[in-house]
């Protein structure tokens, strides 16, 4: 409805100001409407990240979203698992960075089928590139797809990728506040990984305190301590990872 | 600054609408932005200011709707403001709760000719 005469566009209603004069077969020049739209602006990418999850669901395909600050350790930690679960589960990557190959190459020195989508300017990944990383790579069914997110604590926790699991990793070198100052990324994730923990002795990092602070935002959020130079915690975290994998149902 | 993609996000949803509509222009928007939502307001009018240059945004007048954050105790039922995601219940002082509203965002209508 026009908010400045009262008229509608489509004709079902007119109403008009007192002294605009009144005659039927009317054509005004600035007939305005009202669309109720009532659609969240987000709505194309979560579209597109249910359809992810349903292809990953039907091929039985566990993805994870790996989101933490640059230099937090996500790459490492691939590497490691990648070299340590080879044989065991199918798995491949999906490598999110504003430039350079570098982290694909590392990881396809690993053996693991890679796809490095450069976000350019773009200081996340969104579901609509997932979908084409996804297209050319011919996952194979039962397995896992780890899709490394732009390391950036802030943008990557509004867009939801089509990941049944969202594992935010934080390294022992930065602020053991980190959870409270970033809160909206430990509030959406289901793990929280504490990396580099063989440097706990060097610097005034409290594991107790960022645990607090971690679950204080997320009282859900399941947590593990690792170190992937010293190999602690590594156990832990491939435990969490194949009790995640879902088996394939037998008939 | 995710802000800037959200704006294009916007411009897509109104050129959606004038699409469907058969209009030409908007002349204004509505739009409802909760206070939990991860937008930070300036970054936002920033990004808008750019991302809306000749668009059929270009001379639509903004509405903003800012949505305060509320939730609800899973433990104990009780409803209450809250201003960080990660506050406790005020009466239980449980953190298992419920955000009902502040994450919104969400173009809510148009106004085109």
């Amino acid at each position: 409805m026009c908010a400045t005469c009262g008229c509608d566009a489509n004709g079902t209603l007119t109403m008009h100001e007192p002294g605009h004069h009144h005659h039927h077969e009317h054509d005004h020049q600035h007939r305005q409407k009202i669309v109720e739209v009532e659609k969240d602006v987000l709505h194309e990418n979560n579209l597109l990240a249910e359809r992810n999850r349903g292809y990953f669901d039907a091929k039985n395909i566990l993805a994870m979203n790996l989101v933490s600050s640059p230099g937090s350790g996500k790459t490492t930690l691939l590497e490691k698992t990648l070299t340590d679960l080879k044989g065991t589960i199918e798995m491949a990557v999906i490598e999110g960075d504003q430039q350079t190959t570098n982290d694909a190459d590392r990881i396809h020195a690993t053996g693991t089928k890679v796809v490095q989508i450069n976000t350019g300017k773009g200081c996340h990944l969104d579901a609509h590139m997932v979908l084409h990383a996804v297209q050319g790579m011919k996952l194979k069914n039962d397995s896992v797809l780890f899709i490394e997110n732009v390391g950036n604590l802030v943008c990557p926790a509004m867009f939801d990728l089509g990941e049944k699991e969202r594992v935010v990793i934080i390294s022992v070198t930065e602020g053991d506040d980190k959870p409270l100052k970033y809160p909206d990324m430990f509030h959406s994730s289901t793990l929280c990984i504490i990396n580099k923990i063989d440097l706990l002795p060097y610097v005034p990092f409290d594991v107790e305190k960022v645990r607090a602070n971690a679950l204080q935002v997320n009282p859900q959020l399941k947590i593990i301590e690792l170190s992937c130079t010293g190999g602690q915690g590594l156990t832990d975290w491939y435990q969490w990872l194949q009790s995640k994998v879902l088996q394939p149902e037998t008939v | 600054m995710h802000e800037l993609s959200i704006v294009m996000s916007i411009v897509a949803i109104a050129q959606q609408e004038v699409q469907k509509a058969q209009a030409s222009i908007v002349d204004e928007i509505e739009m409802d932005i909760g206070c939990l939502s991860t937008i930070e307001m300036d970054a936002f009018e920033m990004a808008w200011k750019q991302g809306i240059k000749q668009t059929i945004l270009q001379h639509a007048a903004k509405k903003i709707n800012r949505l305060n954050g509320k939730a609800t105790c899973s433990d104990c039922g009780n409803i209450f403001a809250i201003q960080q995601v990660y506050e406790a219940c005020p009466n239980c002082g449980s953190h298992f709760i419920h955000i009902t509203q502040g994450k919104e965002l969400r173009v809510k209508s148009l106004l085109l000719s």
